[in-house]
């Protein structure tokens, strides 16, 4: 199993804090990796506005960053601002970090300002990038390419990569923190493999096994999208399947759990939506997950949810008050994040569940699956 | 003595030893009730009186000499029309195991010889090829342990079941949704499907018990069994009640028995499963459907609207078509259009290299809604040996090519592959079935399981029996002749069928549960295969182990 943490508030915080929490969780991962994404970014020595793309990666070498220089000024993008992380290399296993890239670009004014066009543009250039790295030797690794999104992805134990990137020091803040300890199961240790997974904006972090993979992964590979790629990870088709709901179906957030764990058909029979759901269930019939998984995940606005696996094989647990939520693979990474809220409120959601924050932040709201919803493209 | 130049022996004269059968008979367990030559389908054995020497020697008188013994005894003939079948009849009716068929190791001599007057040899059954099967080798081992936790088999929720019918692509199912357009019928079914067996093939009671315990499966056990009735029509009763939605109709080259189809159409109470035009088979590609004259009883002839006892050979491909555009378009249109686009409507093909072809036309075909794969292991009521044995094509390269082309296209939700030839033909009912779900099925049809697993019927892959195409099925299971057919009792069949599924089903369980799966069927994970082949897992895309 792996561990999760997620920490969401309307004050920004350090990713840090959601560290300790990965820490008060620490029998579960093997740190074999560990996966940050932070959103609404604050920077302690940048007044960023969340309108430039951040691009979130890890030059390997030093010819690799010249080769991200020359690639992003070739396109007319201007360097307006880089974070320096306060380093201690020794801390981190791996050799090969010339740097940990978190900048801030401006955009050519030529470009179409709509906003799919930014959010196609934006996808490809992290993919050309990833490319580009992946064509030297691994010697760039791209991570995000999105306004207000920092990814970091390292080898080795949570504490000892905050410690290693100094992330303690306050520089670097965000209303939104989602973190993963990683079990290393099948895979190998590869950088892409460390969730959370990110396309568009869309984010979810796993723990569990997706038993489904192969099948799911085929499928939306067939469906041409560039952004459908990588898969070094089972649990990113978790990430894909969201974003597929969401921006190309187009349908409401809660669809997500009818479409990879739906119902049965004695439970559509007697659901007020039942025939829609049983056409959603055949359509979709090849993005149904399989095995034991827990799923957090944060959209583009800053909503967070959590769904669990149709037989609840994967613990999870959200807690909090207004203002600040906590979502956790275990009730003592809760604990460690949002000390002060009301335990008896903590809930831990079960097969049907889908917990949503919503961008507010006012209240967590509990949906499940026997509930209907509303969908005003099939009304 | 005899001197040898009277002996007569004509080309074509055998005797037991060449035949690929050979009766052994207990004379001193014997106690000649003359059951086995009253059972006997093809009149192998017979009464006959013997005369036996008996060698004298009296001592005192010095003298030699014989006495004769006369006694009866059964006997095997050796003629090509009445040579053992192996079926083992004589030895289940006999009271004490005196008598029993033995599969003849030497050469069999008798191959020269089965043209007789000019016919080639057509037999019934399968291609007898014993043996361990490709589907056998297949294992199963992508296995949950511990990074994830294995299944219960006995007490979790399984979903088994698959979709038979056009699926569409998401974006087009919720534009159809919301502008009120039609949506392709589809049927959750149980991916285990009863293979088509026509009513004519088939006998009235193994007809009517197969219907019995797929409806008990559906009924009463929740398992949702279809079965396919192969050309030739249903039984009108069965067409106007509640039953036909258990039925896929089948319509192929002859167009028998689909006079009083469309004409219980408006009487019908329920649509049928779906609707198979079949264009091949893959017993013998190529070849229309054949029912031979012996079973064309009054019956049948009256279901197809035929006279009684005259061959029934179907033509090879459908009069009304001379190219696939006309049989994808107009057919399955007009078929669509016949049951107000409520049914799904697809072709059965035989196994061929050029399946992909005829998988990328239905594709494109709006209203096309599947696609069967018949592959050279599949059964038959009648076929040319030289058609079972020497044409068709294996199912699983095929099966895994087609699947692996909608992959290419990300088109593999929507046109659901079946796979069907050989599937459990020793017995690995649903390992078989597994394997090719994984390698892309999304069902499978069964056929000679069924008439083993539900009726007992005799026929091996060593040849045992083989004799469906004549009517002379010992068990009556392919006989239009009511003394055979009354041996077989219906309920009896649908009992056997009730207990076939539920094993099947638990089957499916054991299997999905080490792999982790249970939320829909595990069609196309081929990460999960392993065989020990290195060229065929290369050729399936799947794992080599060893």
């Amino acid at each position: 199993m792996c561990r999760l943490a997620l920490k969401t508030a309307d004050l920004p915080f350090s990713p840090y804090e959601v560290l300790t929490a990965m820490e008060a969780m620490q029998e579960g991962y093997d740190g074999s990796g560990l996966g940050l994404l932070l959103r609404g970014i604050e920077f302690e020595d940048f007044n960023y506005k969340g309108r430039w793309p951040i691009f979130s990666g890890i030059a390997h070498t030093e010819e690799a960053l010249q080769r991200l220089n020359v690639f992003m000024s070739e396109r007319g993008y201007e360097l307006i601002y880089d974070h320096n992380f306060a380093m201690t290399p020794g801390l981190i296993e791996a050799q090969d970090r010339e740097k940990y890239i978190v900048r801030v670009y401006r955009e050519p004014s030529n470009v179409d300002p709509s906003h799919e066009a930014g959010e196609e543009r934006n996808m490809r250039i992290r993919l050309e990038l990833r490319k580009n790295g992946e064509e030297h030797g691994g010697d760039l690794t791209a991570f995000s390419f999105w306004p207000n999104v920092v990814m970091i992805k390292e080898v080795g134990w949570p504490l000892q990569v905050g410690n290693a990137l100094g992330l303690h020091d306050g520089r670097l803040k965000a209303n939104v923190v989602m973190a993963q300890g990683r079990q290393n199961t099948n895979y190998g240790i590869n950088l892409y493999a460390c969730h959370p997974f990110f396309i568009q904006g869309i984010a979810t972090m796993t723990n569990g096994e997706n038993t489904a993979f192969v099948p799911i992964k085929e499928w939306l590979t067939g469906k041409g999208f560039p952004g459908y790629t990588g898969y070094q990870s089972d649990s990113e088709v978790f990430t894909h399947i969201l974003h597929y709901v969401i921006k190309k179906l187009k349908l409401p957030l809660e669809t997500y759990k009818h479409v990879i764990t739906p119902l049965k058909t004695e439970e559509l029979d007697v659901h007020p939506q039942g025939e829609f759901l049983r056409g959603l269930r055949a359509v979709c019939r090849r993005l149904i997950i399989d095995g034991p998984n827990a799923v957090i995940g944060t959209l583009p606005d800053e909503t967070c949810l959590l769904v669990m696996d149709h037989k609840k094989m994967r613990p999870a647990t959200v807690g909090g008050r207004p203002g600040v939520w906590a979502i956790a693979s275990e009730i003592c990474g809760v604990d460690a994040m949002v000390p002060d809220r009301d335990r008896s409120l903590d809930f831990q959601p079960m097969r049907e569940h889908t917990v949503i924050i919503p961008p507010h932040r006012k209240e967590m709201v509990i949906w499940s699956q026997f509930d209907p919803f509303t969908l005003p493209q099939a009304a | 003595m005899v001197s040898v130049r009277s002996v007569y022996t004509s080309p074509g004269s055998l005797t037991y030893s060449d035949l690929p059968w050979i009766i052994q008979h207990r004379e001193d367990r014997c106690t000649l009730c003359g059951r086995c030559t009253s059972v006997c389908p093809v009149q192998a054995v017979y009464l006959t009186y013997r005369r036996q020497r008996i060698p004298k020697l009296d001592i005192l008188k010095k003298k030699r000499g014989n006495d004769y013994r006369t006694f009866v005894g059964i006997r095997q003939r050796t003629t090509i029309e009445h040579k053992c079948v192996g079926c083992g009849m004589c030895s289940m009716v006999c009271p004490n195991e005196a008598i029993g068929p033995v599969p003849n190791t030497n050469e069999n001599r008798s191959l020269f010889h089965i043209h007789q007057k000019g016919e080639a040899w057509k037999r019934g059954g399968r291609r007898n090829v014993p043996g361990r099967t490709f589907l056998d080798r297949i294992v199963f081992n992508r296995i949950s342990m511990l990074t994830d936790p294995a299944l219960d088999a006995g007490r979790h929720e399984f979903n088994l079941n698959t979709i038979l019918g056009r699926v569409l692509p998401p974006e087009e199912f919720l534009r159809r949704q919301a502008a009120g357009e039609w949506i392709p019928p589809t049927r959750e079914i149980f991916p285990f499907i009863i293979g088509s067996m026509s009513f004519g093939a088939l006998s009235p009671n193994m007809w009517l018990g197969l219907l019995q315990g797929v409806a008990y499966c559906n009924e009463v056990l929740g398992i949702p069994v279809v079965m396919a009735t192969g050309e030739g029509g249903v039984p009108p009763w069965v067409l106007k009640s509640p039953f036909l939605k258990y039925v896929i109709l089948q319509i192929a080259s002859g167009y028998f028995g689909w006079d009083e189809i469309i004409r219980a159409i408006p009487e019908m109470q329920c649509d049928p499963a779906a609707i198979e035009i079949k264009y091949g088979q893959g017993a013998k590609p190529g070849d229309g459907g054949l029912l031979m004259w012996f079973k064309v009883s009054r019956l049948i002839a009256r279901l197809r609207g035929v006279p009684e006892g005259v061959d029934l050979p179907s033509p090879p491909v459908h009069q009304t078509l001379y190219s696939i555009e006309e049989s994808v378009m107009k057919m399955i249109q007009t078929m669509s259009m016949v049951f107000g686009f409520r049914v799904p409507i697809y072709p059965k093909i035989s196994g061929t290299t050029s399946a992909k072809a005829v998988l990328n036309n239905l594709v494109r075909n709006p209203y096309a809604s599947g696609l069967l794969i018949d592959g050279v292991d599949g059964g038959t009521g009648a076929a040319y040996n030289v058609s079972m044995d020497a044409t068709g094509h294996p199912i699983a390269s095929n099966l895994r090519e087609c699947y692996l082309d909608l992959v290419a296209q990300g088109r593999q939700n929507e046109i659901p592959l079946f796979a069907a030839g050989g599937i459990g033909k020793n017995g690995n009912i649903t390992q078989n079935g597994m394997a090719l779900i994984m390698l892309g099925a999304s069902g499978v049809h069964i056929g000679k399981y069924m008439m083993q697993a539900a009726a007992g019927c005799l026929g091996n892959e060593m040849g045992r029996c083989n004799i469906c195409n004549v009517g002379l099925c010992p068990k009556g299971i392919t006989s239009q002749n009511e003394k055979l057919y009354r041996r077989l009792d219906p309920d009896d069949v649908a009992q056997r069928v009730a207990d076939t599924f539920m094993a099947i089903r638990t089957e499916m369980k054991k299997i999905m549960a080490p792999l982790g799966r249970s939320q829909s069927l595990p069609i196309g994970m081929s990460d999960a295969l392993g065989i020990d082949d290195a060229a065929a897992a290369e050729r399936l895309r799947v794992r080599y182990v060893c």
